[in-house]
């Protein structure tokens, strides 16, 4: 008869547990059923408008009639241009971000104390709100109060009307972008750089290595990672500037500034093209998965850039 | 590194070449800051003079026209936002932890798809449910759309705390007789605070900082503060002062938060990436 408390006492221990997993789920269930109404349902909606020709102005227009939003998609020009200018704006944007916080992470990463209190402030261009980055270099590149042109001037260089010209417009998104988002390159690198193991850098030190020989075979191959995946997070997040472009040169002057993103606000609100504009984000979405999926490669390289 | 190899004239001139990279990288912030104190006049003042008398009349300005009530439907979206993902993402993040379902992946592809998706994926169809439930141009709509971004955030970032945390606390607690639930609250949470903070801080901020919803969503009475500030440039011929000042006035709070956050900052911009 002994066995007799020890399977009352594993049937409790297994009620228990089976409360306990009831409690879980339970704690579980809420939040998955909001995720599902406020991001997989809209998703499908989203995807389900990009194949109807809805035009707020046109009553009816809201009915499923195939993929004609993407047939026209492909011969519109304007679309293409979206992509040419996002293609430059991505590409420059993040290239300089990289350089740019790498070169002062490695500058920055020292023990001098006062060098460590001050690191800090250097992050506060990426923790302003978009808006204000966007006033703030909208106001630098108004030629009647550009305290800016006047420094150039001070130095005997021109003083464009930068965002009145097609090819320097894109080239002021493209400055306001980098200041906003060459910190997060920066805390990245340089928290990589301060976990990084002394042995390799004291090893090619005594062997006589040069400051920039341990930078270039030492240091840089094993920044490869960070660098990879925040180039990859900053890479997607270009295709998202809206506030930018809005706020600086309304996607002009014409269409010099007009990227993907701003493109499909423009269709769905300016024009009323709710269905067209959805095409265009359905397949903006798409480039973003497939890049958000080159992300989760890299992770399985770099486990924690932290 | 290896600065005390270096030459004393170049270790004297470090910290000057540092302190000099400053001030360029927070020129153009500290110049909107300065703008926000003088005249409209004194703005268009060339060349422009690095000290006037400061003025607060552009504050003045604000406080009595309608940037008041913006300011405070920022304020109240974003708490009830926060406080409302914390509510339903924190148990859940709970329950992932200690569950042991097979979560990881799908839960990271998931926070990983709406941190990346561009707004206007969601904004169009809000936008489009939105008018036929009467929910434009209101807080309760800025909320729930929030809620898109901020719960699969809390859940991520919490769930990491909690794996950090032993489970023997809790399973004393079962054997003093605490139920699930107690355990959970009563123990866990409170060792969770720091966690729970930066979380919060979090979700505040990332609505806060939102533009995009509130410009397809609102129209006056749910207006938020960023895109009440660029009406003030659409209507009134760009008022700089106002700009200028709203935008301090914006970004104030927001600096504050985010440098007791810094320590955070990649792990919670890189949510869903990188292990929390």
């Amino acid at each position: 008869m002994a066995g007799a408390p020890a399977l009352a006492d594993a049937r409790r221990g297994r009620s228990w547990a089976a409360t306990r997993r009831r409690t879980l789920l339970a704690l579980l269930l809420p939040a998955l059923a909001a995720l599902f109404v406020v991001t997989i349902l809209p998703s499908i909606f989203l995807v389900a408008t990009s194949f109807t020709p809805l035009d707020l102005t046109k009553p009816g227009s809201f009915r499923l009639e195939g993929a004609g939003n993407y047939r026209e998609l492909l011969r519109d020009d304007r679309f293409w241009n979206s992509v040419w200018v996002q293609g430059r704006l991505s590409f420059w944007t993040v290239l300089l971000q990289l350089l740019i916080g790498l070169g002062l992470a490695r500058l920055l990463h020292t023990r001098i104390r006062g060098v460590e209190a001050v690191r800090a402030a250097f992050i506060i261009p990426m923790v302003l709100p978009p808006v204000v980055v966007a006033l703030t270099w909208k106001i630098l590149f108004t030629p009647d109060v550009s305290v800016l042109n006047w420094l150039l001037g001070l130095v005997g260089l021109p003083q464009p009307a930068w965002l009145g010209d097609s090819t320097l417009a894109l080239w002021a998104i493209i400055i306001a972008d980098v200041w906003e988002w060459f910190p997060f390159v920066f805390l990245a690198v340089l928290a990589a750089l301060q976990m990084m193991p002394e042995e390799p850098l004291e090893a090619a030190a005594i062997d006589g290595a040069s400051r920039w020989q341990i930078f270039h075979h030492v240091e840089l191959p094993l920044l490869r990672p960070v660098l990879m995946v925040v180039g990859l997070f900053r890479l997607i997040d270009s295709m998202k500037a809206f506030p930018h472009i809005f706020i600086m040169t309304g996607g002009g002057p014409g269409v010099a500034t007009e990227a993907t993103n701003y493109y499909a606000y423009l269709q769905g609100f300016s024009y009323t093209l709710v269905g067209f504009s959805s095409a265009i984000t359905v397949v903006m979405l798409a480039a973003t998965f497939a890049l958000s999926l080159g992300i989760m490669r890299l992770v399985g390289q770099a486990t924690d850039v932290e | 590194m290896s600065s005390k190899r270096r030459r004393p004239i170049v270790r004297g001139l470090y910290p000057v070449a540092v302190g000099g990279l400053l001030l360029v990288v927070l020129f153009p912030v500290l110049w909107l800051v300065l703008f926000s104190l003088r005249t409209e006049q004194e703005s268009f003042r060339m060349p422009p003079r690095l000290f006037v008398m400061p003025t607060l009349q552009n504050y003045v300005d604000l406080w009595q026209g309608k940037f008041l009530r913006a300011f405070e439907n920022s304020a109240v979206t974003a708490t009830a936002t926060t406080l409302l993902s914390l509510l339903l993402g924190v148990p859940a993040a709970y329950a992932l932890s200690r569950a042991g379902f097979r979560s990881e992946r799908p839960m990271s592809l998931w926070v990983l798809a709406t941190r990346m998706a561009p707004p206007i994926a969601f904004g169009i169809p809000f936008f489009l449910i939105y008018k036929e439930l009467d929910l434009i141009d209101t807080r309760l709509g800025l909320v729930v759309i929030y809620l898109s971004f901020n719960l699969s955030l809390v859940i991520w970032m919490m769930r990491a705390f909690f794996d950090g945390l032993p489970r023997s606390l809790e399973e004393a607690a079962y054997i003093d007789g605490a139920g699930v639930l107690g355990a959970f609250v009563r123990v866990t949470l409170p060792l969770c605070a720091p966690g729970l903070a930066t979380t919060a801080i979090f979700c505040f901020l990332l609505s806060w900082n939102d533009f995009f919803y509130s410009l397809i969503l609102t129209r006056s009475e749910a207006l938020t503060a960023p895109v009440a500030i660029v009406n003030f440039m659409n209507y009134e011929s760009w008022d700089y002062g106002k700009i200028s000042a709203g935008a301090t006035l914006i970004m104030l709070p927001v600096v504050a938060f985010s440098l007791a956050v810094r320590r955070y900052l990649i792990r919670g911009l890189t949510a869903g990436a990188v292990k929390g």
